[in-house]
């Protein structure tokens, strides 16, 4: 769908309401999913230049810190384990290498779509260690945490699991209190919330006065939500409520909740762009501690070494658009991607190198 | 990455294993988070995991915009054929 479909639909009333706001906003997403339909929609061409749209650290390939990236590769490279991972992770560029370089090097690097599918990769493969590499938010960590249950009632002990999961409420608790970012208002993330639930966002909402909507992925979704949150900065109001409300409820997915409860605690975490955060990241609870890697492999901590000229965490912070970034389109590309932004299919620079890779911003 | 599918159960299994047609293919799901899930409810599914239950318009609706997303998948895949071809 274009900007024209978009103004032909029925939320042509609403996008009228958002054209007449006159003061200067921002708001951010918080998901990779809405970065990437934000981008295709033409949304940021239909709204006025005084509103805008920022993109937050909402991509989990794109949140992982360069040294847990690199203790990865280390461990694939030292070992003879079989990796398996989502997709987008292969290619994501350490300091030396990627996990995609060391496969052509020979290390045993997989793909799946489910954590269920490393786990059958494991039955077949008794006498190796498989290792999976579990990213994600709140939404990806239950089902690898369903999945650890799994292989202990298989008594699978050659699975394991290097969790790398990050939790969203502590990283917007340090977005809204950085003085260097300014945002009005959060385009909360729809799935995400799917497990969570609104509870969190109702937290942050009172803290931090920052209106929340939780938004669905479609373009009617995005533009109701974006008027919701200036309606409520209209009327001066900050509180936390959802759009996307076919799929999300309010108490989340309790089923969800007791999982990660039951296998994941709250651990520090390192963010890429917004480093150290303190409980914001799982780690797997010593009743299953022989289905973490971690510990498994005794895995080393790797220091972060930035990758040269790369603006990913200014951008993952919005503090700069992708545009703004002197490696964007000319050093990084998606053939070349020199920071995780660029990787990932649902990164800012990646979305913005498709739908408006003009240094302008419009295409 | 945290893309949620709507899929129709068409069979539920033992282990807290179903089946679901997610737009025409059958695939294998875990329902082990929406147990009260019955044959011919529909769910999001976000890597083989049935997430939330989902009224049969509310379905309809998200898959229209899976499909648009697997267009941009295709299409950018397509871009950069060497790369994913590799995957």
């Amino acid at each position: 769908m274009n900007t024209e479909s978009i103004s032909k639909n029925n939320n042509t009333e609403l996008l009228r309401e958002i054209k007449e706001e006159t003061r200067k906003l921002a708001l951010m997403e918080v998901c990779g999913t809405h970065t990437m339909a934000i981008a295709k929609s033409g949304i940021r061409n239909l709204i006025p230049p005084n509103l805008k749209l920022l993109s937050g650290p909402g991509c989990p390939v794109c949140v992982t810190s360069q040294g847990d990236i690199d203790s990865v590769i280390e461990l694939v490279k030292e070992s003879d384990i079989i990796l398996v991972t989502f997709g987008d992770m292969i290619r994501v560029p350490g300091s030396d290498s990627s996990l995609q370089e060391v496969r052509s090097q020979g290390a045993d690097v997989r793909v799946a779509y489910s954590p269920l599918d490393a786990l059958e990769i494991a039955r077949k493969n008794p006498g190796r260690d498989v290792v999976f590499l579990g990213i994600g938010f709140e939404t990806t960590a239950p089902l690898i945490g369903a999945t650890i249950e799994e292989a202990r009632r298989q008594e699978a002990s050659n699975f394991s699991v290097l969790s790398l999961h990050k939790l969203v409420p502590p990283a917007l608790e340090v977005i809204f209190s950085d003085p260097d970012i300014k945002v009005d208002g959060l385009i909360c993330p729809g799935h995400v919330s799917v497990v969570i639930g609104l509870e969190p966002y109702k937290l942050l909402a009172e803290k931090y006065a920052q209106p929340c909507v939780i938004t669905g992925f479609e373009n009617n979704d995005i533009i109701e939500g974006i008027a919701m949150l200036l309606l409520q900065i209209r009327k001066k109001e900050a509180f936390a409520e959802i759009q996307y409300k076919r799929v999300v409820k309010s108490e989340g997915n309790p089923v969800a909740q007791q999982i990660l409860q039951s296998v994941f605690k709250a651990a520090g975490a390192r963010w890429r762009g917004l480093g150290y955060i303190p409980d914001s990241g799982l780690a797997i609870r010593s009743e299953y501690r022989s289905f973490d890697a971690r510990e498994k492999f005794q895995l080393p901590e790797i220091e972060d070494r930035p990758i040269k000229g790369c603006a990913c965490g200014e951008v993952l912070t919005g503090k700069i658009s992708p545009h703004e970034c002197s490696l964007f389109g000319r050093a990084c590309t998606p053939l070349n991607p020199v920071g995780p932004c660029m990787v990932s299919h649902e990164g800012a620079c990646a979305a913005y190198y498709r739908y408006s890779p003009l240094k302008g911003g419009k295409k | 990455m945290c893309l949620g599918v709507p899929g129709k159960v068409t069979a539920i299994k033992e282990n807290q294993m179903a089946v679901a047609d997610v737009n025409g293919n059958y695939v294998d799901i875990s329902i082990i988070m929406t147990p009260q899930v019955r044959v011919g409810e529909y769910v999001m599914i976000h890597a083989g995991f049935a997430m939330q239950v989902m009224g049969q318009e509310e379905a309809e609706e998200s898959l229209r915009l899976m499909l648009e997303l697997q267009e941009i998948r295709e299409s950018y895949a397509n871009e950069h054929r060497e790369h994913f071809e590799e995957q």
